[in-house]
């Protein structure tokens, strides 16, 4: 893609792009905060112009079906499962409500 | 559009699946815990910093459930791509602890394969678009409430990770019932491979797309114009996980889909939930689009290159194919046939009985009598496999006159399932072995001499009478004795 076209499509950030990112990410925006990350928007798009500027590298060598035989191994205990977690119940991870 | 409009014209269900199948593997697709839920297991005691998605924790494929997937690709016959690859499906809910999916988008392990149904003694082809490996989530409870009016969610990660195929099929069912006849079959088939166990909790969810068109838009032979099935807006039914469920979910779609379109109304395009108690479907949060899932490579894992593996990994003989050898090889009819190959391991134990005695003594005992008294005590052939040995011989003691048909059946068949004893034993302890032919002389003249009231009765041309002296024989006997030759001696020597 031309760095115009990514131009474009950067300044073209509108708020309802915002507003629906956000609820993908179910995250709340009030009105205030949308109208600032739609400008935001625009510089951090432009941010990953810099990646036009990298020259292009040879890949690596095809690597190809890497897989594990089919054998239980050890894992983690239920104190340690949960150990990072803010809020648990009867060793289950405990959140908000979600629907 | 033609001159009538869609309310005035007949309709057509249109249907297509989805189907979640569980691969039976040890260990989940990505990492090294166990699949095997213990009853009553502890939450979160199955997981790892992989299928917990810790920063840092990098998946490494696991090779049986490629194997499982050839497999299945094998009997869909299915083209398995030169390369496949893995992509990450991105959306939000804790029942994803990485927050994205792992899954086969554009390049899936199986493409363009078929699966062939009996749907009212006609045989239908359905045609499977793709079949694809993924990792299934983990489970959520919505505790002090339904989903939209819990209090709090709690996540379990015991599930997630566990291997899963996703089998998607052509838009080729047109009833609700045909839908139930494929998901039955294709559990069967899966059953066959070895790659999948029905008595699992939860290892079938089906999504099913569903619309209606225009009737005489459908053709003879099943086919529907592409611009007719686009543009007929239809609903995605999810949460069913059941043949019958699936068969309920979409007659209930199709009444409520022809009533709107009956009283003008557009069907919604929308994804509704089937609510199994109810027996309704009820509309869903509207849910992402495909794009809104932002699918991209899975750079954690190269690709797989496993054609080749479809020459290599053997599959067993499948059911249709067995089905007939069996009419051919041993002269069933088709209702034992399918009996006799309704699991592959009852099509195996009746093999072994039929190598040793005539195939169709084999077929009445096995597909009668034992399958018949197995399912009476709710239990499976799985749970006998091991004393094919001792069924074996209850067969051949019957078939060498040792003991007669009536006892093994109702007597020793019985208490070796319930006792758990061998039949040797059986008959030792009960006294049934056949009783000799001058123990039956024995009985047939005492009968006659103790009773001569029926014997009478028998000159006088009463037919209940000769009915008394067999049971006065039998009795005698102990029920040993055969009551067809009891029958002729008592005719041969009243008629003297």
């Amino acid at each position: 893609m031309s760095d115009t076209a990514d131009e474009e499509r950067a300044a073209s950030v509108t708020a309802d792009d915002v507003r629906h990112v956000a609820e993908l990410a179910r995250v709340d925006l009030d009105e205030g905060e949308v109208d600032e990350f739609a400008a935001q928007f625009v510089d951090i798009l432009e941010y990953f112009e810099a990646l036009d500027e990298v020259p292009e590298v040879d890949t690596e060598d095809d690597l190809a079906n890497v897989m594990r035989p089919d054998e239980v191994r050890d894992g983690l205990s239920q104190e340690e499962a949960l150990s990072n977690a803010t809020e648990t119940e009867d060793g289950y991870f405990k959140g908000p409500r979600v629907s | 559009m033609t001159a009538q409009t869609l309310e005035q014209r007949d309709l057509a269900a249109v249907i297509g699946l989805e189907v979640h199948v569980q691969l039976e593997t040890d260990t989940k697709i990505f990492c090294g815990c166990s699949t095997e839920a213990t009853e009553d297991e502890e939450p979160n005691t199955r997981t790892c910093p992989t299928c917990l998605g810790l920063p840092g924790a990098l998946p490494v494929l696991n090779e049986g459930a490629v194997e499982a997937a050839v497999k299945i690709g094998k009997a869909l016959d299915a083209d398995i791509p030169e390369e496949t690859s893995f992509h990450r499906k991105n959306y939000y809910y804790p029942d994803l602890p990485k927050n994205f999916q792992i899954t086969q988008y554009d390049a899936p392990i199986c493409r363009d394969g078929r699966i062939e149904v009996e749907i009212e003694d006609e045989r239908r082809e359905i045609s499977i678009r793709r079949a694809h490996l993924e990792e299934d989530p983990g489970s959520l409870q919505h505790a002090g409430g339904s989903i939209d009016t819990a209090d709090y969610t709690l996540v379990n990660y015991n599930r997630a990770g566990t291997p899963l195929m996703e089998v998607v099929t052509r838009p080729d069912f047109r009833s609700p019932k045909e839908t139930r006849r494929f998901l039955a079959k294709m559990e069967e088939v899966l059953e066959y491979l070895g790659v999948f166990d029905a008595t699992r909790d939860g290892s079938l969810r089906v999504d099913a797309n569903i619309s209606m068109v225009p009737a005489d838009e459908v053709a003879e032979d099943g086919s529907i114009a592409e611009e007719t099935l686009e543009s007929a807006n239809r609903t995605e039914v999810k949460n069913i996980s059941s043949h019958k469920g699936a068969e309920k979910a979409l007659a209930y779609e199709v009444t409520r889909q022809k009533n709107a379109i009956k009283r003008g109304r557009a069907v919604e395009q929308e994804t509704r939930h089937w609510d199994e108690s109810r027996g309704v479907t009820v509309s869903m949060r509207s849910k992402e689009e495909e794009k809104d899932y932002r699918y991209f490579r899975e750079a954690d894992l190269p690709p797989l290159r496993v054609s080749g593996w479809k020459e290599e990994i053997p599959i067993p003989e499948l059911p249709d194919a067995r089905r007939d050898r069996f009419r051919e090889e041993y002269g069933l009819d088709e209702e034992s046939a399918d009996k006799l190959t309704s699991t592959k391991e009852v099509a195996d134990f009746y093999e072994e009985v039929a190598e040793r005695f005539d195939p169709d003594l084999a077929a009445t005992w096995v597909a009668d009598n034992l399958l018949g008294e197995l399912n009476y005590r709710d239990m499976r052939i799985t749970d006998v496999t091991d004393r094919l040995d001792e069924f074996a011989r209850l067969v051949e003691l019957v078939d060498e006159g040792e003991i007669t048909t009536k006892n093994a059946e109702e007597v020793v068949l019985r208490r070796m399932l319930d006792e758990g004893e061998d039949p040797d034993a059986v008959i030792e302890a009960e006294g049934l072995g056949t009783a000799d032919d001058d123990e039956v002389a024995v009985a047939v003249s005492e009968a006659i001499d103790e009773n001569p009231d029926a014997v009478e009765d028998y000159h006088a041309g009463e037919g209940g009478a000769l009915n008394f002296l067999v049971g006065q024989v039998m009795g005698k006997t102990g029920g040993s004795a055969d009551p067809g030759d009891v029958n002729r001696l008592l005719r041969e020597r009243l008629e003297d």
